[in-house]
């Protein structure tokens, strides 16, 4: 998993590199200090060489100095990889986020994916930046005091044979247990984040309900089940820091003890003790060190596995199959296909669906609540997969066409559509980065959206806001049929993308489409009968199937489902 | 360890200290115990350093084991009180900064559910979401290791110092000026840093909101293949948070190894110094090694300390957010009339039922004035001056101005009545204020000036939750909930059983689209329901209030992505459910409108049509251009 997550470094790599090389001088520099030091008292001052005393204390200087250069190295270096690795790991974890298909993201979760995006990738980078220090710190102190320690005295050095093997067991216990408890306290925020979530979004429902009560229950379970996973695990790794001292204290008194006794025989000198002593408490506390760095690399283990969860999942949706073929007419058929979302669910959305649509037709979908319109339509430009059977484009199986210029030939007016922040004029330019302001114009007149821009304060450059707040709903869509037109499409399906304008305006749209593109294929998912009457062709849809296909006056003969919606709309207009 | 510290400082740092030590309060003795704590475990770790001196000298240099033994002893024991004192505050700390934190957490939500919609409207979720998380984390962080950091730190420059003035005052001053100016200069380049990392939550709030909107719209992106110049401004923004945090954690972490050179530096002067000292014969040798000992472990808690203080500010500016959320007034909720359900008594008493019964009736305590003339049913006395008002639904708005921002108002003095049993439609275009006049009469909002009268009753004399219980509301953007469809009906009314869910479904059609999902009613939706269509959750909707069986009902475009079809059959379904209960429909869409008894035609917060269908079409005013613009086309 770490070595996972360092593959990421890239051009960073160099930076990480140096950060280690700085640390280690640095430490080297600071471990040569006090052996200077040591001069100072033993030569300078015992002998009374006042020379020797400011060359000491200047050599004493320069250490600290370098040090300093090398210890700013450090920070700068390290925060350069650490940042960097973020940097690069959220750019290949959003790039992955792109290719996903939407059962990709089902399995996520929208807002665990951003969480996966956002504080996951910035908990890795953080204790990167800020654990490189000590992690390198700590076993270059360790190996050299140790080293020390051993030429000073092997005997009594022997005591860190227990000492060492004693912490690390220690360390080992704390952090084998604390690592799953951690996994799920993330598990635990995640659901206490979408509880506050769900009740800021969904505000109104609970209070129209009087449903306050019940949430705040709801709340105050997962609230309680958090509370108890964090103090299981706080409390656990807060045992880190007692074994420390305990193991620090226990050597300590057996170096007393047994250099005592060797003292006693004459083995040892008592200078030797207390350097021996010294070099202890440096070892242990480089210990601490590293033992701190682990405790924080634990916790961000868990934020790293959720990263490289998103790296590896496989997107459903590629160019597998795909040639070197584009969109030419736009004619579209529909061969026994079957759909469903998730391959356990027991019944198909969509079953044995078999149509034609000729090229530059355009065809009305009607059909209830719930008959699967919206997913038949999606199916077109591969926003899910078919299940079985196969959707043709100018008789090439959809999947044989590479998504990018199968997408570019679709257009598509979702219904729950959307307009992004950014001015009007940016909006639509999604349809076409590079597209001349006639060419705008143009799109717009279609659109009937026109009538309304130039009423707008600042026209072309109002500011949508997130979401398109900052348009009504009729307004919203007709800007997103524009948006759509400006892409030149083959195809284009509007799903019920003129709900909210009013009828006489989507006639008017109707007939600037019908007058000015006569080559491109229309789909047209509406309620109203009105928006599909005019159409070549009207489908049926009742259940995820086809209940019947013809023209208006056909189905109106013919079909019981369309009778039935034409009666419940015609019933007013003849009082 | 330089650990990332990035914060404001608070505002107001005595109030909020003042609401922390609330909380605190409640385990003061803890806290004090663990402050007892870490003096033991502190004051064992110096006075071991301390004892080694002596125990070399009184026991070791003279061979006396037995001595030796007791006094390995008693450091051993000393340091097992050490040992023991650490893990009990460490465990104890634990303990009561996950108490704080969840009754914190706990009153948070509890307070964020009272505040009034004009709060929602003023604050973006993001930020309501980051005082539950961001905040409330770092005054965890802060209790959970700054408080005894701080305190061991403290301890620990006081004891040094205290060590060194005793070895030599001169001497010491160096050291202290050598602490002063590494006091300054962490000072200094946290403030550099604070600087940066400002620049960072800028930028990292910038790339959150853009992967957010960008996760939530990748139809469109898909659509319109535009994941190509997506990734490009993904790119950039990444890029600027790249720099900005790098700059923030180069400035922060440079903070160790200078305070660490200085420190050296320190050591250095005062071994030259000191070593001159000795030489003048100011000083002993033995002495010296041992103040310099000291001297070599001052920089380590003063860097602790400055590094524990930049977090507890941290977590006080965290908590100071908390807290300013938590002071944020209430909804205004005044009224003492209750809801209630009721039997109505052949010999015209009332008498007030337990459960259900289908009738209710408000329950109206002495002194609030009332006037039921204009109901058809009497109110009837109950004992203590109360008064049992039947629960008919009728509704008077009387002059009601109103604006969601003071500068504009949406309605300008409206008046109307809706009959009681009857149902009433709003019609008109976006921004007419339709639903305007629905979230008023549930008090979402509170008028600016008027009065709306229900049952005679004024509703600010009515007890907010009873006035919303009893009016059911589905409204046109649909959330549904983490849980099962069933759950989600059940949402209308906690206690229905699994029938009474299934019959509330067939009324709002759509038993035939869930017993065709993977797991029928068990199915479980996540994301707000997002495999759904539009359609279909406005259908659980509609379900979710039939199941409620509310005296009102208010259906704010609730049918607007339905089939007419549909629509039709759900209209059957709920007349049936609603016969003789008030209902209130918003619509642009004529069709849903056409059976209501009133209609009314609102334009710029003002009702400029009031009558039925047929009454309207005759006066060939607003609602008849409406209503003929949709058959020009046919």
């Amino acid at each position: 998993m770490v070595k996972r997550i360092f593959s990421f470094l890239h051009q960073y790599k160099k930076y990480a590199i140096l950060a280690v090389i700085c640390v280690v001088a640095e430490s080297v520099f600071e471990l040569i200090i006090p052996l200077i030091m040591a001069d100072i008292v033993d030569k300078g001052v015992a002998t009374g060489d006042r020379e020797m005393i400011f060359l000491k204390g200047g050599q004493m200087l320069i250490c600290a100095a370098l040090a300093l250069v090398f210890g700013i190295g450090s920070a700068r270096f390290s925060a350069l990889a650490g940042q960097g690795l973020g940097a690069e790991l959220r750019k290949e974890e959003y790039r992955r986020l792109q290719a996903f298909s939407f059962s990709n993201i089902d399995n996520f979760r929208v807002s665990s994916l951003v969480t996966r995006l956002t504080s996951d990738i910035t908990n890795v980078q953080n204790s990167i930046s800020t654990g490189m220090r000590p992690a390198c710190r700590g076993p270059v102190m360790l190996v050299i005091a140790t080293g020390v320690a051993f030429t000073l005295n092997a005997q009594l050095a022997l005591v860190f044979l227990v000492a060492l093997p004693l912490l690390a067991f220690l360390l080992f216990e704390i952090i084998s247990h604390v690592r799953p408890l951690y996994t799920r306290m993330q598990g635990a925020i995640d659901m206490v984040n979408r509880i506050i979530q769900e009740n800021l979004t969904a505000v109104r429902v609970v209070k129209a309900c009087v449903r306050g009560d019940y949430e705040r229950e709801k709340f105050d379970k997962v609230n309680e089940d958090l509370v108890d996973i964090s103090r299981k695990s706080f409390r656990l790794s807060a045992l880190n820091m007692p074994a420390m001292q305990f193991v620090m204290y226990g050597t300590i008194l057996a170096i007393l003890w047994f250099g005592g006794r060797l003292i006693g025989t004459g083995e040892m000198q008592v200078g030797e003790l207390t350097g021996f002593l010294s070099y202890v408490l440096q070892i242990l506390k480089s210990l601490m060190m590293i033992s701190n760095v682990f405790m924080m690399m634990t916790r961000s283990l868990a934020s790293a596995s959720r990263i490289v969860e998103v790296i590896d999942e496989k997107p459903e949706i590629t160019d597998e199959d795909a040639g070197d073929i584009s969109v030419e007419r736009g004619e579209i058929e529909f061969s026994h296909v079957y759909f469903k979302y998730k391959k356990e669910a027991a019944e198909y959305v969509l079953s044995d669906i078999s149509f034609h649509i000729g090229a530059g037709e355009t065809v009305g979908i009607i059909g209830q609540t719930g008959s699967a319109k919206s997913t038949l339509v999606q199916l077109i430009p591969r926003l899910y997969d078919v299940t079985e059977g196969t959707i043709f484009i100018d008789g090439h199986p959809v999947k044989e066409y590479p998504l990018e210029h199968l997408r570019d030939a679709i257009a598509m007016v979702l219904q729950k559509n959307t307009l992004f922040s950014g001015s009007l004029l940016e909006n639509l330019r999604w349809g076409k980065e590079d597209a001349t302001m006639e060419e705008i114009e143009e799109v717009c007149q279609i659109a009937c959206a026109d009538e309304f821009i130039g009423r707008l304060d600042h026209g072309y450059d109002t500011e949508m806001g997130q979401g398109g707040v900052n348009v009504s709903g009729g307004q919203k869509q007709r800007l997103c049929i524009a948006r759509a037109l400006l892409k030149k499409p083959k195809v284009l399906i509007l799903d019920d993308s003129t709900s909210a304008v009013d009828t006489a305006t989507e006639g008017r749209i109707r007939q600037m489409m019908a007058n000015k593109l006569p080559q491109m294929t229309k789909i047209i998912i509406a309620q109203r009968i009105s928006s599909v009457r005019h159409a070549d062709k009207i489908i049926v849809l009742d259940d995820g199937k086809v209940s019947g296909i013809g023209t208006h006056d056909k189905l109106l003969e013919n079909n019981e489902i369309y009778q039935e919606i034409y009666e419940s709309q015609k019933e007013g207009a003849q009082l | 360890m330089a650990r990332y510290v990035g914060y404001k400082r608070p505002k107001n740092t005595k109030k909020t200290l003042l609401a922390l030590s609330r909380y605190l309060g409640n385990h003061k003795w803890l806290l004090a115990l663990v402050a007892l704590l870490v003096l033991i475990s502190t004051g064992a770790n110096i006075m071991g350093t301390y004892l080694l001196k002596p125990v070399i000298n009184r026991f070791i240099l003279p061979g006396d084991t037995k001595g030796l033994i007791t006094a390995v002893a008693a450091m051993g024991l000393m340091y097992l009180c050490g040992v023991l004192a650490t893990l009990g505050y460490n465990q104890l700390m634990v303990i009561t900064a996950q108490k704080v934190v969840s009754e914190i957490r706990r009153d948070l939500f509890a307070h964020v559910q009272k505040l009034p919609l004009k709060y929602f409207d003023a604050h973006t979720h993001g930020d309501l979401m980051s005082r539950f998380t961001n905040d409330v984390d770092t005054v965890q962080e802060a209790l959970n290791n700054s408080f005894t950091m701080l305190i061991q730190s403290f301890l620990m420059i006081v004891g040094t110092i205290t060590m060194l003035l005793v070895l030599s005052i001169r001497l010491s001053v160096i050291v202290i000026v050598f602490m002063i100016l590494m006091f300054i200069m962490i000072q200094f380049s946290g403030k550099r840093s604070r600087k940066y990392f400002t620049r960072q939550q800028e930028q990292l709030g910038s790339i959150n909101g853009f992967v957010e909107e960008m996760v939530a719209g990748q139809k469109v992106e898909k659509v319109f293949n535009h994941e190509k110049a997506d990734f490009e401004e993904f790119c950039k923004r990444n890029e600027a948070l790249r720099k900005a945090s790098t700059s923030a954690l180069s400035y922060s972490s440079m903070m160790v190894p200078s305070v660490v050179s200085l420190s050296y530096a320190n050591y250095a002067v005062s071994a030259c110094v000191g070593g001159l000292f000795t030489l003048a014969g100011m000083f002993d040798l033995g002495s010296l090694a041992s103040y310099l000992v000291y001297v070599r472990q001052s920089a380590m808690p003063l860097n602790q300390f400055t590094n524990q203080i930049n977090f507890l500010l941290a977590a006080l500016s965290g908590a100071e957010r908390i807290f300013e959320m938590m002071e944020e007034p209430e909804e205004v909720d005044e009224g003492k009339v209750t809801l209630c359900n009721v039997n109505f008594k052949p010999d015209g008493s009332v008498e007030e039922a337990g459960e259900y019964t289908g009738n209710f009736a408000w329950k109206v305590p002495k002194g609030t004035n009332f006037d039921a003339s204009v109901l058809k049913q009497a109110a009837v006395c109950g004992t203590d001056g109360l008064v049992y008002v039947p629960l008919r639904g009728r509704v008077d708005l009387k002059n009601v101005v109103f604006g969601y921002a003071k500068e504009r108002q949406i309605l300008n003095g409206i008046s109307l009545y809706a009959k009681p049993g009857q149902k009433i439609a709003f019609v008109g275009s976006t921004g007419a204020g339709k639903t305007t006049i629905i979230n008023l009469i549930n008090r979402f909002y509170e008028i600016d000036s008027g009065q709306i009268i229900y049952d005679g009753i004024n509703i600010e004399d009515i007890k907010k939750d009873d006035l919303r219980r009893s009016l059911a509301m589905v409204v046109q953007e649909t959330h549904l909930f983490t849980g099962t469809i069933a759950d989600n009906i059940r949402y209308g009314r906690l206690n229905a059983s699994d029938e009474e869910v299934i019959r509330a479904a067939k009324v709002a059609n759509a038993d035939s689209f869930i017993r065709r999902l993977p797991d029928g009613y068990q199915t479980v939706l996540y994301s707000d329901g997002a495999n759904l269509s539009q359609g279909q959750r406005q259908l659980l909707a509609i379900a979710r209030a039939a199941i409620a069986q509310p005296p009102v009902l208010i259906l704010d475009e609730a049918t607007s992505s339905v089939d007419t079809r549909t629509e039709r059959l759900i209209e059957k379904g709920m007349d049936a459910i609603m016969d003789g209960r008030t209902v209130f429909v918003i619509a642009h869409r004529l069709s849903t409108v056409r059976n209501a008894k009133a209609i009314m035609v609102l334009e710029h917060g003002q009702i400029i049509e009031r009558g039925d269908h047929e009454a309207l079409l005759e006066q060939k005013g607003r609602y008849y251009q409406l209503y003929t613009g949709q058959f020009e086309l046919e």
